[in-house]
């Protein structure tokens, strides 16, 4: 049963860090809590529900297009809500309060237009065969989540630093007025992490809408909670640090579920959350800030 | 002649017109979940209750006054739900409420309009004790108490000795349909052998659902919403569920959602529900074509629970033979109607008195049945 948990605990793990990637990225290049990340997500779901259901397109089709909705979304309510804000240098809390609205208001509106029910995608969309090895089960949909997570990993790690736009982020990242100064057109860099993290989200939002087979508007609001532990705990911006944490986080959770009590699995997730806030307060893998002096 | 009629007027116009257009209609509220993530069940009850109120309002009540019905949105959240009680009787001026829509918002809800002696009619509130607030509040869904002894029942029927029992500790219908699960299980003798909790809005049960397949029960007992039910049948399949382990649903899972989102997973569960839109009596034959009339989909048991209530208010309104609120709650605690839910009646208690109506269903191929 150990083995069992253990495949449990990586396999939602996966699905935490395949969440959390694309909000880290934000988070640590533009240095903006934005709570309109868990739309995207939904958006994404969505996007992927018509084209496959109405569209009759395949999921392979469907999950480049949904992603890529999911960027655009994400592009115009950066330009949108938050650009404007870069331009005046509110204070982060204004930016903070901005998306928190905003994403009130967008799920709101979505459960107005597409009504609150949930829904699947098509059956026999992807094949729902279960892989089962001396005993131990996993799903084809969750081998599709703990794959595309690695793969984006190794992805991002790869664009943020062997490409001219891994180091023209980069640099935004360690200072937006320094990198202006050198030439980087940072809206233009904004817009692509946006873009970038939207499509990441929407991605995840299909993934992991086909893997628990409900979509809805609020879907990301749910998942919202875990991604702020898994890009707190991983460091700020840390790519590889989110892959982690999210595994640690699945398994921390399913173990107290499985052995201690299922009543307490939150309780101790989050409990770790505020330790390793308290021993190393950049998380577990970031280093301690040392600009901004 | 004519100057008679236009002091008559006058004076009408002066002393009785504002009541008089006041009482024109016959003003009732009710509260439920129309947005936000539980808003499934809120509009359900809303067409349910608009239906009736087409129904009623044929006649009208009093002698051909109208029941104005206002609906009020809480969200699913108590401090809403209590804002729109206080509108509800502060400016619309009901005589009674109907709602709200989870036993969580009617303990925050109840003491407020029973304080303010208007009769509360809760139509999808199953919880323990709701009725206990007070006098003034009424219920017309058959508590789970009644409706999970009948399902145990059946499932011991095929063999079941051992069950689990999984279930939402994060909301008070869940966890009152855990306790009732619970209750029934140990006064039928079965063996629990495993009592396993999760959030209403978790999305992952693997660590549950594996230390209890270790455990190889007869049965599994699932009290949660809709949703969450789902969700615990699709990972259970995942997880190498079959047809060996019975699945029993909670009231939550009386639903004909279970089927789209769960599909082929939630093949062979069982549930006990109140009302069924197989039901093959003329009454609810008629109810169930009407609402495909009017929304182009099926009711479910929240909305025939709720066409009934209103109509149960207003023939409570009649007898009482005033818009009186307090006139109205006696009047509700004679009520002896029949309705889509079958016959129906109130406890002292202002419970349902029967259990009567009570039907077994098991889901195949996405479709509830009557099990056999």
């Amino acid at each position: 049963m150990l083995a069992q948990q253990l495949i449990n605990g990586v396999l939602l793990g996966a699905s935490y860090a395949l969440f959390a990637l694309g909000f880290t990225l934000m988070f640590g290049v533009l240095r903006v809590i934005n709570l309109t990340y868990g739309f995207y997500f939904s958006a994404g779901a969505f996007a992927a529900l018509f084209l496959t259901r109405d569209a009759g397109l395949g999921i392979w089709a469907a999950l480049p297009l949904a992603a890529v909705t999911a960027g655009l979304i994400a592009v115009a309510l950066d330009w949108l809500l938050l650009a404007p804000l870069r331009r005046k240098r509110a204070p982060e809390l204004a930016s903070l309060m901005v998306t928190l609205g905003g994403v009130l208001a967008l799920y709101s509106a979505a459960t107005a237009i597409l009504g609150p029910d949930i829904r699947r995608l098509p059956p026999g969309l992807v094949d729902g065969t279960v892989f089962e090895l001396a005993g131990l089960r996993v799903a084809t949909p969750q081998l599709f989540i703990l794959v595309a997570s690695f793969v984006l990993v190794g992805a991002l790690v790869w664009l943020l630093n062997f490409t001219r736009l891994g180091l023209a982020i980069r640099a935004m990242a360690e200072n937006p007025d320094a990198a202006g100064l050198m030439g980087i057109d940072t809206g233009r860099t904004a817009a692509l992490v946006s873009f970038v993290a939207g499509c990441l989200a929407g991605a995840g939002g299909v993934l992991i809408g086909l893997n628990f087979n409900a979509i809805h508007p609020y879907m990301g609001e749910s998942m919202m909670l875990r991604g702020f532990v898994v890009v707190i705990v991983g460091g700020l911006g840390d790519i590889r640090g989110a892959l982690i944490a999210g595994l640690a986080l699945g398994v921390v959770e399913v173990l107290t579920a499985g052995y201690v009590d299922s009543g307490l699995k939150e309780a101790v997730a989050f409990a770790i959350l505020v330790a390793v806030l308290w021993t190393r307060p950049s998380g577990l893998f970031g280093r301690p800030a040392l600009r901004r002096a | 002649m004519m100057r008679r009629c236009f002091v008559v007027l006058a004076a009408a116009l002066t002393f009785g017109a504002g009541p008089a257009l006041a009482e024109d209609t016959v003003p009732v509220g009710a509260i439920e979940i129309l947005s936000g993530p539980s808003a499934a069940y809120g509009i359900a009850i809303r067409a349910g209750l608009e239906l009736a109120l087409d129904e009623v309002n044929v006649h009208g009540v009093l002698g051909g006054r109208k029941i104005a019905l206002t609906i009020e949105d809480s969200a699913g959240l108590k401090d809403q739900a209590i804002n729109a009680a206080r509108k509800l009787i502060g400016r619309d001026k009901v005589i009674a409420i109907i709602g709200p829509t989870l036993s969580n918002e009617m303990f925050a809800v109840g003491p407020v309009t029973n304080e303010r002696r208007i009769p509360t009619v809760g139509t999808s509130t199953t919880a323990v004790g709701v009725t206990a607030i007070g006098p003034f509040i009424f219920r017309t869904s058959l508590p789970e108490a009644d409706v999970i002894p009948v399902t145990l029942k059946k499932a011991m029927s095929r063999g079941v000795k051992t069950i689990a029992l999984v279930y939402a500790n994060d909301d008070v219908f869940s966890k009152s349909g855990f306790d009732v699960m619970k209750a029934a299980a140990e006064k039928a003798g079965l063996n629990i052998v495993a009592i396993e909790s999760f959030g209403s809005k978790d999305t992952d049960f693997s660590a549950q659902l594996t230390k209890i397949k270790a455990l190889k029960p007869d049965a599994v007992g699932i009290s949660a919403l809709v949703e969450p039910t789902s969700g615990v049948l699709l990972q259970a399949r995942q997880l190498g569920f079959g047809s060996e382990t019975l699945f029993i649903g909670g009231n939550g899972a009386n639903s004909p959602k279970l089927g789209e989102i769960a599909g082929a997973a939630a093949d062979g569960l069982i549930v006990g529900s109140p009302w069924f839109i197989g039901k093959p009596d003329p009454a609810n034959q008629q109810f169930v074509a009407d609402f495909r009339k009017k929304y182009s989909k099926d009711p479910d048991q929240f909305a025939a629970q709720a066409f009934d209530a209103l109509r149960i208010v207003a023939a409570a309104i009649n007898r009482a033979g005033a818009a009186d609120p307090v006139k109205l709650r006696e009047a509700l605690t004679q009520t002896t109607f029949s309705g889509v839910t079958g016959p129906f009646a109130f406890t002292a208690g202002r419970d349902p008195a029967s259990a009567a109506g009570v039907v077994v269903l098991v889901m195949q191929g996405g479709k509830f049945g009557i099990a056999p």
